[in-house]
């Protein structure tokens, strides 16, 4: 395909031809191409439709400040929406789509907006679609919705991955154009540790657009060598393809480097996109600038776009959007524009100056005190109509328009945390904030300063400035001279008159019209501007369109534009991938997989392992010939009440506590009393928090005078034992004591069951005595097994059965798992999972994470009268409060269903009987329920109000959710030997 | 001014020269008989006390432009799928209040009851979900317990095969949803001004005049306002404002971050909150995913976050529903939001005579805006608290009976 | 953010965990006849100023210390860094 507006010269790769499609069709460019260039190069200027009335669009810009040009990027699984064409860098068989039509880009049906817009003006949805009401979510919204909306995205899972990492520097430039580019030569000399980033591909920032000599060199000859040196240094590290998105506090800045979007795919095994935390001990802003349109009645055709994007188009990337172009500025910039195109042998049919002392030229006519006023064209620019000075109009045919309005410098970063850029006449543009953080600094363009010659001398500054801060001495360096033109810009924001649509944000469709309405109607601060007609939340977000907006408000509030001031810039400063924040986080990989140590052997007695928090437990053993989990757990736990059965417990948090304090330390963690335990013995203990209610349950074993052993739950070990750490550090920051968590070092095994003595006996070296006498039910110590391996024994039960937990060093957990089952086999022991360990638990009538829940006090778990009075624990006091010793609050019971084919489930409700299943009879809820093949019945455990009192009482089980509703029967907690005797034995 | 699709349509045809301004910009009279300090829950409340109490001399003031505050910067969801007695009929009420919304304004706030989707992945989460979704249920709200096949057939795109926490099932509240937060405020407001309201915007209170145990009007910066009542709405901000009448509150103030991403055609048909993981998510009318995660987790008065919560947040966000990586993040903001002690809010009298509070809203308050401005009203015309909101009062710390949905105690962070 | 921890310099926050208000730390006497009144202040009531504030962090991923941590709540700027047992002594709190 021929490239009809390809220009000479440019720092694309002629060498190097690279076909692409743009809605199946296709093209040729050249390497360095963005896919906005190459389309304009093949003489392609419609690329794609607005937000609302579907208007045609072409490119506006030259960068990633793009409002219209976005496309569907990619295909499949891989499908971009919503991406810039002209930050799209070509590569081979690129594919891109327009978006946001039907059926097609040039016949679009819902291009009817267009015609209704007089309808359709800012806000008018808040004023209809409201009868009837029923018919916005069926009738209005999904219309709305269907017609909203940009690309699409893919419902396919993103096949690429993301990495994460972080960065150290002293310096971080942003932007690698003249002033950037100066900032890191002369830090980089110093030996300064530098960053240098840029959203680029190529570094030079607006030296690649601009055709002017640095010296007597070229630019991109400069760049070149400036590149070169910055390799060469170590301390350097140079980031192109890297948008600085967003600073955060004490020097943190986001980067997102697009390590692989400029290939068809990533390699194998490489990121797509990297996100960097950038940590800079000082920060210099060299983001450049944006140029402003000027408003006009359709101002807004393919072909009409930033006179700067032009500049770039024609000198970076050697194309013009069309042979003949018409400059429509407000300031010297515009000329410059005409200068270049025009030398590139673009035909500048006119350059329309509104100021009527505007520059003359010999190169091209020169309309001073002109506007242009109007344009023709609907799916390309045919011609512009121009008010002369006198008044008169006239109509001059062109393709493309180039409108300049002067330069807002990139102030966005400096406004992340919180600052309010100030208003600077000279430029007629908003400035960094001076004041905004000590270590973010501006440069360039960035700060106001426009000229090459101003933006290399600011950027060498601004390094010597920041490198000033940590102590460390920069040289001036020497630097090319360049041109220093001063900015000659006449405030100018739109023309007037006009009858009809001017816009101002392109993407989102917002017009002077707009703006005007919401102001009548009272919307007249810029944030209810914003909102009221969308102006700036479009993916450009406002970065062309705001401050036309702003000039607007100021207009008719008769006020000055920084009395009216900004909307504020928010992170990112351009959009940033989703996966990339993630990084590897997802799927499988989400979070850390924790394995207990026998989890291999489970795996080889194919266990069903389930999450437990980070942890992953084995849920139940199936054997051959087994079909449903009940049949397995049912097993496991009539197993353990009739012989033995072993559990891995090494998920319970341990936390060893030690010094000549730790008695009276433990004495201020539970709300029961630990002074006088002896040693050699283990009590079951609660927690309390401070404010009455249960934190967490489990035991501690006194191993010797100032040496404990505390267990917690799993769920809670990393809180318990930051909450422990608490009171020894803040509270009684005076006591011996001293905290560790052991709960990895420990492999730690429940054996259970009538046998488990004569298991264990088996294994315990003979010097250590286990017998019932020897060792009798709460017993602890420290033992040998196997012929010399230290362990830890605790004769502590969950299921109600004669058991003890044994614990070793957890590199011989595997080991002794194995050596059980084998010293076991003459008991037909089993393994037992998380799903029999409940069932024992739920069958004897302990509390879990079902009934500690942080909403219980002790009275309602039964435990009332183990809060000692006597002594200062944590949350004795509070646990005092009135509505917390009411006599009629719940207490846990238990429960069985009166028919036995009835099965309680927690989270049913219960009610009493006769009454109506609404929430002021609620009498409480089931918290954890199981089959109980002891039992052989249904059984639950539940809370209810002054259940303490109901035993016996039959009562409602009530579950809405499933339509179910059933009478049982309350009883104690405990189902199995209320009395404790098997635990004894 | 009565909106309505001839009006559009006639405005449409007159170059809408006809449309008045939303609401009056009325210059502060001497004294007020009732001052609502704050305009986001305040307007509401200015609303039901005008129009359904029927009370007259009645002023928001807000520091900066309505809306400003949190009502302008949330997710925009609303739902009724709460445990505790203290509080699901309060959010029930809201939630009736919602669905007659644009009627009783007159303004189109795009209630939109597309559903909320609670996912949970282990057994102790659904049991939690079945104690919840029957307490919705006896409360008279909808609930609906749904197994994973039911989840997977309204939301195929969820991550059900390679899950590092498998979806077991989910809570749905089908008339849950989300609503256009500005025009909830601007709806407020509209109504509130055409029934006598002053809304003064700009308006920062600077102090409270208080005699003898008794509120008698604030000063602003556009000056001494006089009041026989006074209440402060003003959520993210209560304890600064409180503290002019040397009040400290169960109260710390926290940011919570907000993102949305480029828009796109419709991908996600409601609400869906991930069960492992800090993330929930819609997508507005206008195509923008819209979600959020956990709160930054430390006091803050900044309005804005940082990077670890924003990774944290789209972690659970990739974990739970892979397709949105290609899709880009365009605006992160952050809000303050008053954690109160257990996560509920307080809607009550305080010592000082003639001053009311509201607040505590944790990041539930936008849901609560109908209910929350309607039991406030109710306060402050007839001194008695709404029969929903009787358990918001601010002594409940003192004597126990705290409305601790997640359990967590009195750390405002972990609500 | 970044904490100076006094003991291993400066370090992400992301290694801490924060629980809020320094003034924990002053834990009411529980034998005192105010207890319960005392008690509901300590737990409940905060000056959740706007501006310099004392606040509580450990650093759970790292030395776990807890750390007193003077910090600007409206720009996050941080004052000051101590260990949080140094300054609770210094509070008088002691066994």
């Amino acid at each position: 395909m021929s490239q009809k507006n390809r220009l000479g010269g440019g720092l694309i790769d002629r060498n190097q031809p690279l076909s692409f499609t743009f809605d199946g069709k296709s093209y040729s460019g050249f390497a360095g191409d963005t896919l906005a260039s190459a389309l304009l190069a093949n003489g392609v200027r419609l690329m794609g439709r607005s937000f609302k009335y579907h208007r045609p669009r072409g490119v506006f810009s030259a960068g990633s400040e793009e409002p219209n040009a976005l496309v569907e990027l990619r295909g499949g699984a891989r499908r971009e929406p919503n991406s810039r064409a002209t930050v799209a860098e070509l590569y081979d068989g690129l594919q891109a789509r327009s978006q946001n039509h039907f059926p097609s880009l040039t016949f679009d049906v819902l291009a009817i907006n267009d015609r209704l817009s007089a309808f359709l003006a800012a806000g008018f949805y808040y004023k209809t679609f409201m009868w009837p009401s029923a018919f916005w979510e069926k009738v209005y919204e999904p219309a709305i919705r269907r017609a909203a909306g940009l690309g699409r995205l893919s419902t396919e899972e993103d096949p690429d991955v993301y990495d994460k990492g972080f960065r150290h520097c002293d310096l971080l430039v942003i932007g690698a154009g003249p002033s950037g580019l100066a900032a890191a030569l002369t830090a980089g000399r110093a030996g300064a540790d530098v960053i240098l980033a840029d959203e680029d591909f190529m570094p030079g920032g607006r030296l690649l657009a601009d055709a002017g000599l640095l010296s007597d060199q070229t630019a991109d000859s400069w760049i070149g060598k400036v590149r070169g040196e910055l390799a060469s240094l170590p301390n350097v590290r140079v980031m192109p393809r890297t948008t600085i998105f967003g600073m955060y506090d004490h020097g943190t800045f986001g980067a997102i480097e697009r390590a692989a979007d400029h290939l068809s795919e990533p390699p194998a095994d490489k990121p797509r996109q990297i996100l960097w935390r950038i940590y800079a001990k000082r920060a210099l802003l060299a983001a450049g600038a944006t140029e402003r349109p000027i408003g006009f009645e359709n101002n807004d055709r393919p072909g009409i776009m930033l006179a700067g994007a032009m500049r770039a188009f024609a000198n970076r990337w050697a194309v013009t959007a069309a042979k003949d172009v018409v400059i429509f500025t407000n300031n010297d910039d515009g000329h410059r524009t005409a200068r270049d195109l025009a030398a590139k042998g673009v035909r500048i049919s006119a350059l329309v100056d509104c100021r009527a002392d505007a520059p003359a030229s010999a190169d091209f006519e020169v309309l001073k005190g002109a506007e242009v006023v109007d344009s023709r064209g609907r799916l390309g620019l045919k011609s512009v109509k121009v008010r002369l000075q006198g008044g008169s109009t006239r109509e001059i045919a062109c393709g493309a328009l180039g409108v300049a309005g002067g330069w807002n410098p990139n102030v966005h970063l400096t406004c992340h945390k919180r600052g309010r850029p100030a208003w600077d006449a000279a430029i007629s543009a908003f400035v960094p904030d001076p004041n905004v953080d000590p270590l973010l600094r501006a440069a360039g363009a960035a700060a106001g300063i426009f000229s090459t010659h101003g933006a290399l001398q600011s950027g060498m500054q601004g390094a010597i400035d920041a490198l000033a801060d940590l102590g460390r001495r920069a040289g001036p360096i020497p630097l090319p001279t360049a041109e220093d033109a001063p900015v000659n810009v006449a405030p100018f924001w739109h023309v007037t008159g006009g009858k009809g649509r001017a816009w101002l944000d392109l993407q989102n469709d917002v017009t002077i019209k707009d703006i005007r309405l919401a102001h009548q109607e009272g919307f007249k601060s810029v944030e209810h501007v914003k909102r009221y007609t969308t102006l700036g939340m479009a993916t450009d977000q406002g970065k062309t369109a705001n401050i036309g907006a702003l000039a607007i408000i100021a207009e008719l509030e008769g006020k000055s534009l920084p009395e009216v001031g900004t909307t504020i810039f928010r992170p990112p400063y351009t959009p940033v991938t989703i996966g990339a924040f993630a990084g590897r986080s997802r799927g499988k990989e989400f979070r850390p997989r924790r394995l207990t140590p026998s989890h291999k052997w489970a795996e080889e007695q194919g266990a069903i392992f389930v999450e437990a928090g980070n942890w992953m437990r084995a849920q139940w053993f199936p054997l051959d010939g087994e079909t449903h989990w009940r049949q397995s757990v049912d097993r496991e736990v009539l197993a353990v009440r009739k012989s033995v059965g072993i559990c891995d417990v090494t998920t319970l948090g341990k936390i060893d506590v030690q010094g000549a304090d730790a008695a009276e330390f433990l004495n201020h963690i539970y709300c029961n009393g630990f002074a006088k335990l002896p040693v050699g013995k283990t009590r079951y203990g609660l927690m309390l928090r401070e404010d009455g209610m249960a934190m967490d349950d489990g035991t501690a074993a006194r191993l010797a005078e100032d040496h404990f052993i505390v267990t917690t739950t799993t769920a809670n070990a990393v809180s318990v034992f930051r909450h422990m750490e608490f009171c020894r550090q803040c509270l009684w920051p005076g006591l011996d004591v001293q905290l560790i968590s052991t709960t990895e070092a420990w492999a730690q095994f429940a054996v259970a069951g009538p046998n488990s003595r004569k298991l264990l006996q088996k294994i315990v070296d003979p010097a250590h005595d286990i017998s019932n006498e020897a060792f009798p039910y709460m017993a602890c110590g420290e033992i040998t097994i196997c012929g010399g391996l230290r362990a830890r024994l605790f004769r502590i039960s969950f299921s109600g059965e004669l058991a003890y937990e044994i614990a070793v060093p957890a590199r011989y957990g595997d080991a002794l798992i194995r050596r059980l089952m084998d010293a076991g086999e003459e008991f037909d022991v089993v393994p037992y999972g998380t799903e029999a360990l409940s069932v024992l638990r739920i069958e004897k009538g302990h509390a879990a994470g079902n009934e500690l829940n942080g909403q219980s006090t002790a009275a309602m778990l039964g435990m009332g009268r183990m809060v000692s009075q006597t002594k200062d624990s944590i949350g004795r006091i509070l646990a005092g409060r009135p509505h917390l010793i009411r006599e009629d609050d719940y207490r846990l019971v238990g429960l069985v269903p009166v028919k036995p084919e009835d099965t309680l489930l927690s989270g049913a409700h219960l009610m009493t009987v006769g009454e109506a299943a609404i929430a002021q009879n609620d009498q409480g809820w089931v918290t954890s329920a199981a089959y109980s093949p002891h039992l052989k019945s249904s059984i639950g455990l539940a809370f209810l109000k002054s259940g303490d009192k109901r035993h016996g009482e039959v009562i409602r089980v009530v579950n809405p959710l499933g339509g179910s509703e059933f009478d049982a029967t309350v009883s104690s907690p405990h189902f199995i030997d209320p009395e404790g005797e098997r635990l004894r034995v | 001014m009565r909106y309505s699709a001839m009006r559009v349509f006639w405005e449409g045809l007159t170059g809408h020269a006809g449309w008045k301004p939303a609401w009056r910009n009325p210059e502060p009279k001497a004294e007020y008989d009732y001052i609502i300090i704050g305009g986001g829950h305040g307007l509401a409340a200015a609303h039901y006390l005008a129009k359904t109490f029927r009370k007259s001399r009645i002023a928001v003031l807000e520091k900066g432009w309505i809306g400003s505050g949190n009502i302008g910067r949330n997710t925009t969801i609303i739902r009724s799928n709460y445990l505790l007695d203290g509080n699901e009929p309060f959010y029930e009420f809201a939630l009736k209040l919602w669905e007659g919304l644009e009627q009783d304004l007159n303004y189109n706030a795009m209630v939109s009851q597309r559903g909320v989707l609670n996912l949970c992945h282990s057994d102790a989460q659904r049991d939690a979900f079945r104690r919840r979704g029957n307490a919705m249920i006896l409360n008279g709200a909808d609930a609906e317990l749904l197994d994973q096949r039911k989840v997977r057939e309204m939301a195929p795109f969820l991550d059900f095969d390679n899950a590092r926490f498998p979806i077991q099932g989910g809570l749905l509240q089908r008339r849950g949803g989300t609503v256009r937060h500005d025009a909830v405020a601007w709806g407020y407001a509209r109504s509130a001004d055409s029934h006598g309201v002053d809304i003064l915007q700009n308006c920062e209170v600077t102090g409270m005049k208080i005699v003898n145990g008794e509120i008698r009007g604030v000063e602003t910066n556009r000056g001494y306002i006089g009041a026989k009542k006074v209440a402060v709405a003003v959520a993210g901000n209560s304890s600064r404002v409180m503290a002019m009448a040397g009040l400290r509150l169960p109260i710390e103030s926290h940011v919570l971050q907000a993102f949305v991403s480029e828009g796109l055609k419709p991908v996600i048909p409601g609400v869906i909150t991930f069960g492992a993981g800090h993330f929930y998510i819609s997508q507005s009318d206008k195509g923008g995913l819209v979600f959020g995660g956990d709160i930054d987790g430390y006091n803050s008065y900044a309005q804005r976050g940082n990077l670890p919560v924003v990774e944290d947040v789209l972690e659970g966000g990739m974990a739970l529903m892979p397709m949105i990586g290609r899709a880009r993040l365009l605006r992160m903001w952050g809000g303050l939001m008053d954690m109160s002690m257990d996560g509920s809010p307080v809607i009550d009298r305080t010592p000082i005579k003639g001053l009311y509070f509201n607040g505590g809203w944790c990041y539930g308050g936008f849901k609560a805006t109908p209910a929350s401005g309607y039991a406030l009203a109710h306060l402050l015309a007839t001194d008695t608290p709404h029969e929903t909101a009787t358990a918001f009062r601010l002594d409940r710390f003192q004597s126990g009976a705290m409305i601790d949905e997640k359990g967590a105690g009195a750390q405002p962070n972990l609500h | 953010m970044i904490i100076n921890h006094p003991l291993l310099g400066p370090r992400d926050a992301q290694e801490f965990v924060y629980l809020g208000d320094a003034r924990l730390i002053d834990r009411p006497d529980t034998m005192s006849e105010t207890a319960l009144d005392d008690f509901h202040a300590y737990l409940y009531l905060r000056d959740n100023p706007a501006g310099s504030h004392r606040e509580l962090w450990y650093h759970e991923q790292g030395d776990r210390s807890w750390l007193v941590v003077t910090r600007d709540t409206t720009t996050h700027e941080i004052l000051h860094v101590e260990l949080a047992s140094d300054y609770a002594k210094q509070r008088g709190r002691d066994r």
